[in-house]
């Protein structure tokens, strides 16, 4: 698990919002034939709760977020042969329809990006230390985890 | 030693984190948690849902037998849910 990642890698936790198309723009200065990029939105409705949702604050835990998604990006590059990495996660107070996270994965071909890019979100999704709340008609609560996340990492055990 | 709390965790205990002087007899998280208990109910109302809690030593995931030291950074949190 020591070794280096030798390919760029951004990784950014922040408040402000992120910008697709600049951040594809980075993707693309590398040695690449394909990118992915997956965009979490914030949905405006509590599937399991069956309410609206009026704002979400997301906290984290600085310094092992970013190594949490570090290992991550490691394994993936690792396991598939990738030219680029960004991952942004937003924390703060956002409203529905805003953009929570970016992961864009640059490839020489689009099955390694796809592949990769699936990989590190669904590994963000049980590893990376970030918490949910939700606040309707000025109620807050505690997003539940959701064991389907859990179930997601499983077909990438190998 | 630092304590850091997260989410619920926090609200519960009522700090995002302290400070602590590790006693002679708690050697590892499980001790720790125990040497907590007995600080006042907030903790326990915390720590008996155990299934709920995810603990971090130096920011690194680990069990309840890992063994930890008065310059260990220790985290509580419950599991995650960004993305």
């Amino acid at each position: 698990m020591d070794r280096k990642i030798t390919i760029p890698v951004k990784i950014k936790i922040q408040n402000k919002d992120f910008d697709v198309s600049e951040e594809t723009k980075i993707l693309r200065e590398n040695q690449t034939g394909a990118i992915v990029n997956f965009v979490g939105v914030v949905r405006g409705f509590d599937e399991r709760n069956n309410s609206l949702i009026d704002a979400m604050t997301l906290e984290h835990y600085p310094g092992m977020t970013e190594l949490e998604i570090e290992k991550i990006v490691k394994e993936s590059c690792e396991r598939w042969n990738i030219t680029g990495v960004t991952v942004i996660h937003r924390v703060g107070k956002l409203l529905p329809s805003d953009q929570i996270v970016f992961v864009g994965v640059s490839a020489k071909h689009r099955q390694n990006a796809f592949d990769s890019c699936n990989f590190i979100m669904d590994w963000l999704k049980t590893k990376a230390p970030f918490w949910k709340v939700e606040e309707d008609n000025n109620q807050k609560k505690w997003v539940n985890y959701n064991l389907s996340d859990d179930e997601a990492t499983k077909k990438w055990v190998v | 030693m630092v304590i850091k709390y997260f989410s619920w965790i926090k609200e519960h205990i009522g700090k995002s984190e302290e400070f602590i002087e590790l006693p002679d007899n708690v050697k590892n998280i499980s001790e720790l948690i125990n040497y907590l208990n007995n600080l006042n109910d907030n903790y326990k109302k915390v720590f008996i849902k155990k299934d709920l809690i995810k603990i971090a030593v130096n920011r690194t995931y680990c069990s309840v037998e890992t063994k930890i030291s008065n310059n260990d950074e220790i985290a509580f949190f419950p599991p995650v849910t960004g993305g």
